[in-house]
Parts: structure tokens; sequence; C-alpha cells
């Protein structure tokens, strides 16, 4: 008689949580230790980890290679300002709530686009951030072309000193850094992301095994919509200031978040965090060399696409066998010595 | 659930369904019904449209003409996914593994999507057993055999706790004792209320467990009834004549 046993973690991967939670505190304190500048550095890469977690969730995952993330990024932009300047909102609530609205509009623009497949739903993704930009450039309640700042009263309103605000926002990206994160991981946990791998492979066995292909889709597209939306509303937020132009950004927004991922590693979880911070060191020692430093980032997504189609951590967990995110079964078997 | 007159309960009914590709009739005003309970075997000569038949109950194709009724609904316009929530499952003749994910995680699949009630782990666990593959249960399905694969397939589909099984050809290539075993597991599902349609080409195999026998030619059906009358047939005679798939 024997008996069988599911695991889902390992020595490392329980290593891996306790370490990323100890290091999660102690970046929660980084207002107590670190520069505005750090801060806001640090708040930089969450924003970007998030974007990345989430592009990574629709492209590696779901088979959604949208190039027109900027839609929502800019759309939570304009809804923070519409809600926080013309509804009296507070900034930090409009957050959430700039992610709702995100959410209900996803799911009309998800009908039209999702009857394109492959190429064409990039495109068509494209197309419709355009379309977003030359809406909220027609609107002149929002500054029209030229955009539109938060008043400072606002901002006022939200906490008092200017270390506040900067602690705040900087909180707020680190929540959804970590959030997107998290979120990715616990949705790849979950029967979706088992849906998920299964279409990824199949997607004849899965609808045959019961799998309503596009109703996951549509509901991790809805997601990652409201979820990048927030991100987006946060960005303009700190940024005080927004514009279609610089709103719907396909290289601020997309671009460089698919650069991130790709080097990273697309389809794993791992792969856009560590794609980030590579990014950000990067940029750190390089981004004085001006276009000789964007030539440097192409040849190297390049020739990293080249080695390794799953990234840097596609190679590294390949050599070692190893995953610090595992989302997998493992069956163990005990032998009952009576 | 339809009653037939003699009080048989019908499971499916297929109405003159007809498919084509081209100019290639593949299903033919097909007309088939299976009662609730019963274990069916399908025969017919390559390219005789068997699979196609499968693909049109289990919605992976969508028929030009007729209607599709399982357990009393039409189910014609219903999507596969949907059709095996409702209790259709069926294996691939050309195996589909989820290549990237274990046999175990192959199998939960079905167990988590096919059916409606908890516990898909366990019951997952107890397809992958019934299958004969418990042992593999860690191992990445792609790295599987061809009859691997084709034992992943019926493992998948058990899991999706079926009321209707279609196996498509999952005895070809296994050994005596192998096949033996095979029909054990069938036998033991079927027992279990399961009803069951197989297709398959090792006719010995087929005729060991089938309660009828439905051939198939040109998309057409050239016989149907109970196993021994319908290999006695002078058309399924001429059909098989030179094959050797009778010896
Ligand atoms: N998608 C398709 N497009 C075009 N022709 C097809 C398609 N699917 C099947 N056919 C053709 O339809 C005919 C019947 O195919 P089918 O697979 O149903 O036969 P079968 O009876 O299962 O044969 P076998 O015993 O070899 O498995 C064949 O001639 C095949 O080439
Ligand atoms: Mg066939």
């Amino acid at each position: 008689m024997s008996t069988h046993h599911v695991t889902r973690s390992t020595m490392l991967s329980r290593f891996a949580l306790v370490t990323a939670i100890a290091l999660v505190v102690l970046l929660a304190a980084a207002p107590a230790w670190a520069s505005t500048a750090t801060l806001r550095l640090i708040g930089e890469v969450m924003i970007y980890l998030a974007l990345a977690s989430l592009w990574n969730l629709l492209a590696g995952y779901t088979g959604l290679v949208s190039v027109g993330q900027q839609a929502y990024v800019g759309f939570g932009g304009y809804m923070l300002f519409t809600l926080a300047i013309h509804a009296g909102m507070h900034p930090l609530a409009a957050i959430p709530a700039a992610g709702i609205a995100a959410a209900l509009v996803s799911i009309p623009v998800a009908k039209l686009v999702f009857r394109l497949n492959g190429a064409y739903f990039a495109i068509g993704t494209w197309v419709v951030a355009e379309v977003f930009r030359l809406v909220f450039a027609q609107m002149s309640s929002l500054g029209g072309g030229s955009g539109s700042s938060l008043p400072i009263t606002i901002m006022k309103e939200m906490a008092g000193s200017k270390a506040m605000r900067e602690s705040l926002i900087y909180w707020a990206a680190l929540m959804l850094g970590v959030g997107s994160v998290a979120f990715v991981y616990m949705l790849l946990r979950s029967r979706i992301g088992l849906a998920l791998t299964a279409i990824r492979d199949s997607e004849t066995a899965s609808l045959s095994l019961g799998i309503a292909i596009p109703r996951i889709k549509l509901a991790v597209y809805v997601c990652v919509s409201a979820a990048t939306a927030m991100v987006g509303s946060l960005i303009f937020l700190q940024k005080l200031r927004i514009a279609p132009d610089a709103a719907f950004s396909v290289n601020d927004w997309t671009v460089l978040v698919i650069f991130m991922v790709v080097i990273g590693g697309i389809g794993t979880i791992e792969g856009p965090i560590i794609g980030t911070i590579l990014f950000f060191i990067l940029r750190e020692f390089l981004a004085d060399l001006g276009s000789i430093y964007l030539m440097i980032l192409g040849v190297l997504a390049i020739v990293i696409m080249v080695i390794s189609p799953k990234g840097i951590w596609g190679l590294v967990s390949d050599r070692l066998g190893i995953s610090l995110l595992p989302v997998g079964y493992r069956v163990e078997t005990r032998e009952d010595l009576r | 659930m339809g009653y037939a007159a003699h009080g048989i309960i019908t499971m499916l009914l297929l109405d003159s369904l007809s498919k084509r590709y081209g100019a290639l009739v593949v299903t033919d005003s097909f007309s088939f019904e299976v009662a609730q309970g019963e274990f069916v075997g399908i025969l017919g000569p390559n390219g005789a449209g068997k699979t196609t038949l499968f693909n049109l109950i289990a919605g992976t194709v969508k028929p030009d003409t007729g209607t599709i009724t399982f357990q009393s609904r039409d189910i014609t316009r219903e999507g596969a996914a949907a059709r095996c929530r409702s209790g259709i499952s069926r294996s691939f003749q050309i195996p589909h593994p989820f290549v990237g994910m274990t046999v175990f995680e192959n199998v939960l699949v079905g167990a988590t999507f096919g059916r409606k009630a908890e516990g898909s782990v366990d019951y997952a666990m107890q397809a992958l057993e019934l299958s004969g593959l418990s042992k593999k249960a860690n191992q990445l399905a792609g790295s599987l055999p061809l009859l691997g694969r084709k034992r992943l397939e019926l493992a998948r589909a058990l899991a999706t706790e079926p009321r209707l099984l279609l196996l498509d050809e999952i005895a070809g290539g296994l050994t005596e004792s192998e096949c033996h075993e095979l029909l054990d597991v069938l036998r033991q599902v079927h027992a279990s209320g399961v009803t069951i349609v197989w297709i398959e080409h090792v006719v010995r195999a087929l005729l060991s467990v089938a309660q009828r026998l439905v051939v198939v030619n040109f998309g057409k059906k050239i016989a149907d009834g109970a196993p021994d009358k319908v290999m006695d047939s002078s058309e399924v005679k001429s059909v098989y004549l030179g094959e050797d798939a009778l010896v």
C-alpha cells in the first residue's frame, strides 16, 4: 500500500520566500534609511517591476502579446487627474478607482482585439492605445493636447509635508511592485495558472478537458489592464503633470518593459524581477553615454534572445534545475511499512 | 433523460450529421444512437471518418448539417469545453500532451476543469493510478514515448469524470499483457457506469469488450449491431477483404 502526497514548495522556494519577505520589510522601512534620491529610484524600480510582471503575465503566460499596454498606463493617469481634480477624490483613493474604471473599459477593448491573432493582435493593441491618446488629447477639461497639472492644494491635502508625500508615494509604488509579483505568483499557482500553462502547450487539448479558454484569457486581460492602470495613475501622481504624449508613450511604458521581460526571462516569474533590476543597473552606469546606451540595450536584448529564449533566468534555472517561485505540483509517494 | 420505447435511456444521438472538407465528404448524413451504459466499438478502414466523428461529438469540429443530442439536450452549437464539463470526454488518436507539464499536472487539468466536484488533486491521482501512470507522475509529459502519451490521453480523459468516454485507438502497439491490462481498466470503467465508444483497429481487443459494433466506411455507417453478426455481414467482409486487421 502506498500513499501519495502532493507538495508545491521546495526547501529552496521556502528559503526564497522568507528572504523576499525580509527584503520587503527592509524596503518598507526605506523612508527611514534612504535619501530622497534613493527613495525615488526604488520607487521607479517598483513601478517598472509591476509593469514588467504584468506584461509578462499577459504575453509570456497568456499568449496575449500586447504592445499597447500604454493605453492603460495613460488611462490610469488621466483617471487619477479626473477623479482628483473634478470629483475631489483623495489621490490615493483614486488609484484603485482608476483600476476599476480600467477594468470596465478593458472589456469592450478585449472584445475588439481578441478577434485578432498573433501579429495582428499586437498591432491592434497598439492602434487602440493610439485611439486612447487621441481621445484624451481632445478632452479640453483635461488640458487637451498640452495636458494639465495637479493643483498643489490637492497634494497638500494628501499630506502636509513634502517628505510625507514622498513616503506615501514610495509606499504605494512598493505595494504595486511587490503586489504585482505576488499577484502573478498566486494567480499562476491557482487553477487559472494551471489552465494558462495547459493552454500554452495545447489549446486543442485544453478545450477538450473543459477549459473555457476565451473566458480565462479575458479574465487575465481585465486584471492586467486594471493593475496597469493603477500603476499608471501612481506614475502621474508622482510626476504631478500629465499630457497625452507622455501618458500614452509606447517607448516608456511598453518597449522598455518588453526589454526587461525579455532579458530577464519571458514566461517565468523570476525573469521580470531580474530584468528590471538589470535594466536599472545598466541605466545607472550607462545613461551618460546617450544614444550609445540605447544601442547597448538593443544589442544586449538580441544577444540574450539568441542565446536563451527564456532570458537570463531561463538559462540559470535550466542549468541548475531550480525555481525560486515554483507553481507546479510534485507527487511524493510514501510506501507504508506495516 | 430521453427514454426510448423499450425503457433504454439514450445517452447520445447523432441525427443525419454531415461534414465535408472541400470536396471530400468525411461524414455523410450519419445517424447513430448510444444508450446509457453501452460499450460500442467502431471499426473502419483508414480515412473512413472515424476520428472526425469523435471530433464532431466532442465539439472540436462543427458539423455542416445535422444535430447532436447528449442526454436529451441539443449540443450541436456548444463548444468543446462545455461538452467536456457536461460529461463528454475523449482521447486523441494523435496524443496532445501538455509537454511542459508533468504527467500528474496533465491529469490534474482534466480533474480540475472537466469536473464540477471539488477534490481534483485526489481525483487526478486516482485516474493516474487506474491508468498505471502513477510511477511517472513527476516526469515531464514531453519526455514520454508514444505509448506513454497514449496512456496519458486515457488518464486525462478519465480524470474529467466522464459519462460518455470516447477512445480513439489506444490499443495499438501494446504487448499482449499490456493489452490485457488495458482491457481490465476499460471493463472497470465501464462497470462503474461510464458509457464507452471505442474506435480501434486491434479488432480482437475491441471484440472482447464491445457489446455492439458499428462499421464506418467513406463517412457512412455500413453496419451496426451485435459484434458477431456485424463481423459476419457480407458488406463488412467486402470492406475488409485483403485487410490483415481481421486476422
Ligand atoms: N482538418 C482536415 N482537413 C482536411 N481533411 C481532413 C481533415 N481532417 C480529416 N480529413 C480527412 O478526412 C478523412 C477522414 O479522416 P479521419 O481522421 O476521420 O479518418 P479515420 O477513420 O479516423 O482514419 P484512421 O483510421 O486513419 O485514423 C481523411 O481522408 C482525412 O484526410
Ligand atoms: Mg482516426
